[in-house]
C-alpha cells in the first residue's frame, strides 16, 4: 500500500466576518502578506487569492443567497510535507459557512467556450488551487483550498 | 471603487479606479451598459489603469458589454490592465474576445 506524505499544519490565521459582500477587500487584505511570507510568487500569491474572494463571492451569493448578516469563517494553516526527498510547504485554506447543504452536482465550471456571463467562478477556483475539496460536517460547509509553493527554497522558522 | 464618465467626440471614456468585487461590480456593470447603450456614443474605453483587482462578477459584465456593443455595431476597447486584471481576463479565457491596448491614446484610435 502506498503511504501517503507526512503532512505537518501548522495554524496561520482565523478570520470571521458577517457575509458582507464590502468586506471581500479585508479577506484579500489579510491574505496578500500571509502568502507572499509562504514564499509564493507572485503570480501564485494572485492566484490563492483570487481563489478565495470568489469561493467567498460564491457562499455570499449562493449559499446566503445575498442575506448581509450570516457568519462565514476563513482559517489559514501553513502546510508542510515531504514529495520526493524535498520537503514543500503551502498553504491550506477552510471555509466555513451555515448555509444549506450544497447540490455537488452543480458544483462543475461551465465550459468556457460559451461566451456567456455566469459559472466562472468555480473554474478560477479550480484553475488556481491544487485541490479543492467541499464537505458537509453537521450544519456547516466546509470548502478545503490547497496550493503548494513550486520551486522555492523553505524559510526558516515563521 | 469609483468609476467616473468623460465624452470625447463621440466616445464614452470609463475611468475606474481601486477594486471591483462582488460588493460593487453591478455599478460597474450598469455604467458600461448605459455607456454603450447611449446612441450619441460610438465607443466605449475602459480606463483600467487604476484597477488593482477584478473577480469573475466584474469579468462576466465585461462579457455583458461586448455582447451589447457588438450588437449595437460600436467598439468596447479596454486599456491599461494590471497583470492581475490581464490574468483574470486569461484564466477565464475572454482575454482575447477583447480589444486590449496599452493606452489612452491608442485606445481612441484603434
Amino acid at each position: 500500500m502506498k503511504r501517503s506524505p507526512k503532512l505537518n499544519r501548522i495554524f496561520l490565521l482565523k478570520l470571521e466576518i458577517p457575509s458582507l459582500p464590502t468586506l471581500l477587500g479585508v479577506i484579500r487584505g489579510a491574505l496578500e502578506p500571509l502568502v507572499d511570507m509562504l514564499e509564493f510568487s507572485p503570480e501564485q500569491c494572485r492566484e490563492v487569492i483570487r481563489a478565495v474572494d470568489e469561493a467567498v463571492s460564491n457562499i455570499m451569493r449562493h449559499s446566503y443567497l445575498g442575506r448581509s448578516n450570516q457568519p462565514i469563517a476563513v482559517f489559514c494553516n501553513r502546510l508542510q510535507r515531504q514529495a520526493n526527498g524535498e520537503s514543500e510547504q503551502g498553504i491550506e485554506i477552510l471555509l466555513f459557512d451555515r448555509g444549506p447543504a450544497v447540490d455537488t452536482t452543480r458544483l462543475q465550471p461551465r465550459p468556457l467556450h460559451e461566451i456567456r456571463a455566469g459559472g466562472l467562478g468555480l473554474h478560477i477556483i479550480r484553475g488556481s488551487m491544487d485541490s479543492v475539496d467541499y464537505k458537509r460536517a453537521g450544519r456547516l460547509n466546509r470548502l478545503r483550498l490547497v496550493k503548494y509553493v513550486r520551486h522555492s527554497k523553505i524559510r526558516t522558522g515563521l | 471603487m469609483m468609476i467616473s464618465v468623460r465624452r470625447v467626440d463621440k466616445a464614452a471614456i470609463l475611468d475606474v479606479s481601486g477594486s471591483v468585487d462582488w460588493a460593487n461590480s453591478v455599478e460597474v456593470r450598469k455604467v458600461l451598459l448605459d455607456e454603450i447603450r447611449d446612441k450619441s456614443v460610438d465607443r466605449v474605453v475602459l480606463n483600467l489603469v487604476q484597477v488593482k483587482y477584478i473577480d469573475t462578477a466584474t469579468v462576466a459584465s465585461l462579457i455583458e458589454g461586448l455582447k451589447a456593443s457588438r450588437d449595437k455595431g460600436s467598439r468596447l476597447v479596454l486599456f491599461g490592465l494590471s497583470e492581475f486584471v490581464r490574468e483574470s481576463l486569461k484564466i477565464t479565457q475572454v482575454l482575447n474576445l477583447f480589444v486590449v491596448c496599452d493606452n489612452e491614446e491608442q485606445a481612441m484610435i484603434i
